[in-house]
């Protein structure tokens, strides 16, 4: 479980039990049929909104092509009915056994696509299944009518008792929900929304993690369908493989509050009626202006509120009161630096390491050594190939040519999260956090990343608060901070997977001379602590001040290393990071 | 007797094939400006294309403006004259819509405001449809011109086999190339076009090089829109249609998009080029149901296998 779960898992079913009780009082009392027929619908389409959440809101894979699990669940609950006779009873959960399968063999093909490609490629798959079902003869299928055990077919003559059913349907959804959000699974999928090369850096399985979310997502969406086959009594592949089914769950979510539990419901809850009611009311009247009305509605309520009802309510009238944040570091005197030389045994070790782009070769022919407990500082101008170098090191980049080993082992070959838990962090030039989460939730991701279980996991991450100074912040939302705890988060992200070796990308860029120096002074207890560390930087002053070596690179070559000294008084360097010109008049 | 029928169907389904498929170019170009060049997710595409086909209806036949033209080339001139009347519809929607939730309101933020443009272009699309089922009634509707009834004859090539070329598709098709052409040397070479280039790649960096942004969005979304009608206009010379015909072409288009490669404009053409011909060169073994199954297999085949897309020159990175 994620920190402070517990209570919210508490809070969140605590009113999910009120919810569903309301609801289906207030359902009990309703005699026209047509409104209790809206009333069954309802919790369907909010099921469905949860599937979708789970796998596009939580895990941000946008999915325009859902009505595909929704659209198996429905056609197998009837198929097995028609050839089977099998009761929906069994039929849904064979449905949603299906979707499961049926989001494998679409997720194992699609998963290596990204961002809009995997958007749309996600809507082709309901579509050509719509085409495939018109070509068989699928065009409407009636659910056999066994009036005489309603209760075994699943066929009620009195429509509340689909609502019944399809409130408790939704309210299990729910509960696997709030499960996933409060687990690592849900943290996982955070992550790789905000940033999946980050979330890799960090140690997630983004694929695995991915595959679960559609495998679960496809079950729940099946599950949905299959019900919505019972309440309705005759299927045509367009009114459940159809692009509005599959917009239906997109608009219900996000009207609602994308990534969230209760978006889904609320959305739902309000879109549902509200369209039906206007095809009954308006629809006879003129036809078409139902569409033209709910149109404008989700329009309006969008431009109001951008992220959905759930956060625009969230944020405007139940905000938490934030714990006081005091300065976090009290800034300590400028130590002297501390030469330790090649004293410890060799941590990691890189060897001719080359990686070309076309013909540029970003990173050539690169060797250095790093010794436990250093600080080793890799300096360059812009395109020397530093953060090339990186990116080969922790799997992002594959190395044309070389040998990267950390303690003995090959780092090379590996995916970015296994090099992660080998046992390196990572940190990016830019920073990347998950805004409305609080910040010890950010830094958690690190532990789960590094395989840490529950408990250890959350000691870890307070942990590595502490180390950089920020445990007094761990509960004020990641969106809060100034741009040197941001810097500082990300590190402590990268320590609380316990790390043997961190790498650090421009950690100090962007800081003032004050900051700079509170995240040097972090830096440097690290090392105290046993940390080893590659930096990549520009600052020189900056580095002069912790690093033990440094390496010098200039067009993805080892222009020099040395101690500092050494490197700042060489001639090439000098002439790397000044010009030639500069050079020529200071030794004129 | 056999060879020479399958002659003729092969080359009768490769010459609707290109005809079709540059038609169905030009309509993709117009998304590509949008969703390929400016990342906006616009699922109104479709009925932009509807309101073309309905704009030059009403302009070119009964008491229309231009029904003096006559049927020869009014169908035509009322295609392209549908453009500019879509792209004044299209500015506005940007204007007073989609800026809201794309540009540099988004830039950087999580999702750049996909989530936000889903909704919104969905609200249009669904006004656009059912207001245009209340204005225009849902009889299906067709641009009438003899020539789509008229055919240039090439051959017999082999035995008996001939290839008919269905005048008014021809025409259209002519149009459509011409269309391209100007557009593309339009956005390459002149400062206008550049300036929505540049806009388009990089809001904030072209804001600092002096460009409006904001104004050359919504040229390029109204162009955008303006070139998907002029497409639907013509699609109207040869194609029965109704308030609803923009679900069916909405995932050609982003298939043709995606396709050619996004963010290039010769690649949404080629890209929808590849859509239409393979729609209709499947006619030759499928039976017409499958024919649209088959489009989306091979956008998935092609998709899987190169993700930059077909003629685009590097994959998105996440």
């Amino acid at each position: 479980m994620r920190p402070g779960a517990p209570p919210r898992l508490r809070r969140d079913g605590i009113a999910l039990v009120i919810v569903s009780v309301a609801y289906l009082a207030a359902a009990s009392q309703v005699n026209n049929t047509y409104y209790q027929l809206i009333l069954s619908l309802v919790p369907i389409w909010a099921l469905f909104g949860v599937s979708w959440n789970l796998l596009s809101g939580y895990g941000g894979q946008l999915s325009f092509g859902h009505a595909s699990f929704f659209g198996i669940g429905a056609y197998t609950v009837t198929l097995a009915l028609l050839y089977w006779n099998m009761t929906p009873w069994l039929g849904i959960p064979l449905g949603a056994l299906v979707g499961a399968v049926a989001g494998i063999l679409i997720g194992m093909p699609t998963f290596r696509l990204r961002g809009h490609y995997f958007a749309l490629a996600m809507l082709a798959y309901p579509l050509a299944i719509l085409y495939v079902l018109q070509y068989l003869g699928f065009q409407e299928v009636s659910f056999p009518m066994h009036r005489e055990h309603p209760m075994y077919y699943l066929e009620f003559a009195d429509q509340r008792i689909y609502t019944l059913i399809a409130v408790g349907l939704l309210a299990t959804g729910l509960l696997v929900c709030m499960l996933v959000e409060n687990s690592r699974f849900g943290l996982a999928l955070m992550a790789i929304r905000q940033n999946e090369l980050a979330a890799e850096a960090a140690g997630i399985d983004a694929w695995r993690w991915k595959m679960r979310a559609l495998v679960t997502s496809g079950a729940i969406a099946a599950t949905a369908g299959g019900l919505y086959a019972c309440v309705l009594l005759v299927l045509t592949p367009d009114s459940v493989f159809g692009i509005l089914v599959s917009a239906q769950a997109v608009v219900v979510t996000l009207f609602g509050g994308v990534a969230s539990i209760w978006g889904p419901v609320i959305g739902a809850a309000i879109l549902v009626p509200l369209a039906e009611s206007l095809n009954a009311e308006l629809g006879n009247i003129i036809p078409g202006i139902q569409g033209v009305v709910y149109g404008a509605a989700i329009i309006l309520i969008m431009l109001a509120s951008p992220d959905g009802l759930f956060w625009t309510v969230r944020d405007r009238w139940f905000r938490r009161p934030l714990p006081e944040s005091a300065p976090v570091l009290t800034a300590m005197p400028a130590r002297q630096v501390v030469q330790h030389g090649l004293a410890g045994a060799e941590l990691l070790r890189v060897e001719n390491l080359s990686r070309s782009f076309g013909g540029l070769r970003a990173v050539s022919d690169v060797s250095f050594a790093v010794a436990e407990g250093e600080i080793l500082g890799i300096i360059g101008p812009n395109g020397a190939g530093k953060t090339t170098l990186f990116n080969v090191l922790n799997g992002v980049l594959t190395a044309d040519d070389g040998v990267a080993t950390l303690d003995g082992q090959s780092m090379l070959g590996r995916k970015v999260h296994q090099v992660c838990r080998m046992g390196v962090g990572r940190t990016f030039q830019v920073v990347r956090s998950f805004p409305r989460l609080p910040l010890l939730d950010n830094v958690v991701v690190g532990a789960y990343g590094a395989g840490l279980p529950d408990h250890t996991a959350v000691e870890a991450a307070v942990g590595a608060l502490a180390r950089v100074g920020l445990h007094r912040q761990a509960g004020t939302p990641a969106g809060q901070l100034t741009n040197k705890q941001l810097r500082l988060m990300e590190l402590a992200r990268a320590l609380a997977g316990r790390p043997r070796l961190l790498l650090l990308d421009e950690t100090l860029a962007g800081l003032g001379r004050e900051e700079c120096d509170e995240v040097l002074d972090v830096l440097q207890r690290l090392r105290e602590d046993g940390m080893t560390i590659a930096i990549i930087e520009h600052t020189m002053h900056a580095m002069m001040r912790i690093a033990d070596r440094f390496v010098v690179l200039d067009h993805g070559r080892v222009l020099t290393s040395g101690t500092p000294r050494e490197v700042v008084e060489n001639h090439a360097v000098i002439e790397a990071y000044l010009g030639a010109k500069w050079l020529a008049r200071q030794n004129a | 007797m056999d060879l020479e029928v399958l002659i003729e169907n092969v080359l009768n389904a490769l010459a609707a094939g290109i005809t079709i498929g540059c038609i169905y170019g030009l309509m993709c170009i117009g998304l590509g400006l949008i969703f390929g060049i400016m990342r906006i997710v616009n699922f109104a595409q479709g009925e932009l294309l509807m309101l073309g086909m309905y704009a030059s209806l009403y302009l070119v036949t009964g008491s229309g403006v231009l029904a003096f033209l006559g049927p020869y080339f009014g169908p035509f001139i009322g295609a392209l004259c549908a453009g500019p009347i879509v792209f004044a519809g299209g500015a506005l929607l940007h204007k007073f819509l989609i800026a809201r939730v794309s540009g540099l309101r988004t830039a950087g933020s999580l999702d750049d405001g996909h989530f936000g443009q889903l909704i919104i272009t969905l609200g249009i699309s669904l006004i656009l449809q059912n207001g245009a089922l209340i204005l225009f009634g849902s009889t299906p509707q067709a641009v009438r011109t003899p020539l789509a009834s008229r055919a240039f004859e090439i051959g017999p090539i082999y035995g008996d086999a001939t290839v008919f070329l269905n005048k008014a598709r021809l025409i259209a098709c002519a149009v459509a190339i011409v269309t391209a052409i100007t557009l593309y040397l339009v956005l390459e070479y002149t400062r206008l076009g550049k300036s929505l280039r540049a806009a388009a790649d990089n809001p904030t960096a072209a804001t600092y090089m002096g460009i409006d942004v904001d104004r050359a969005y919504r040229i390029a979304f109204a162009l955008g829109c303006g070139i998907t009608a002029v497409a639907g206009g013509l699609m109207a010379t040869y194609l029965s249609f109704g308030p609803f015909i923009g679900l069916d072409y909405v995932i050609i288009m982003y298939s043709g998009v995606v396709l050619g490669g996004m963010g290039s404009i010769l690649g949404a053409f080629w890209g929808g080029l590849t859509v239409g011909f393979v729609q209709q060169c499947s006619a030759l073994v499928l039976p017409p149901q499958l024919q649209n199954a088959a489009i989306f297999v091979v956008f998935l085949l092609i998709v899987m296998l190169r993700p930059q897309g077909l003629f685009g020159r590097s994959a998105e990175r996440a």
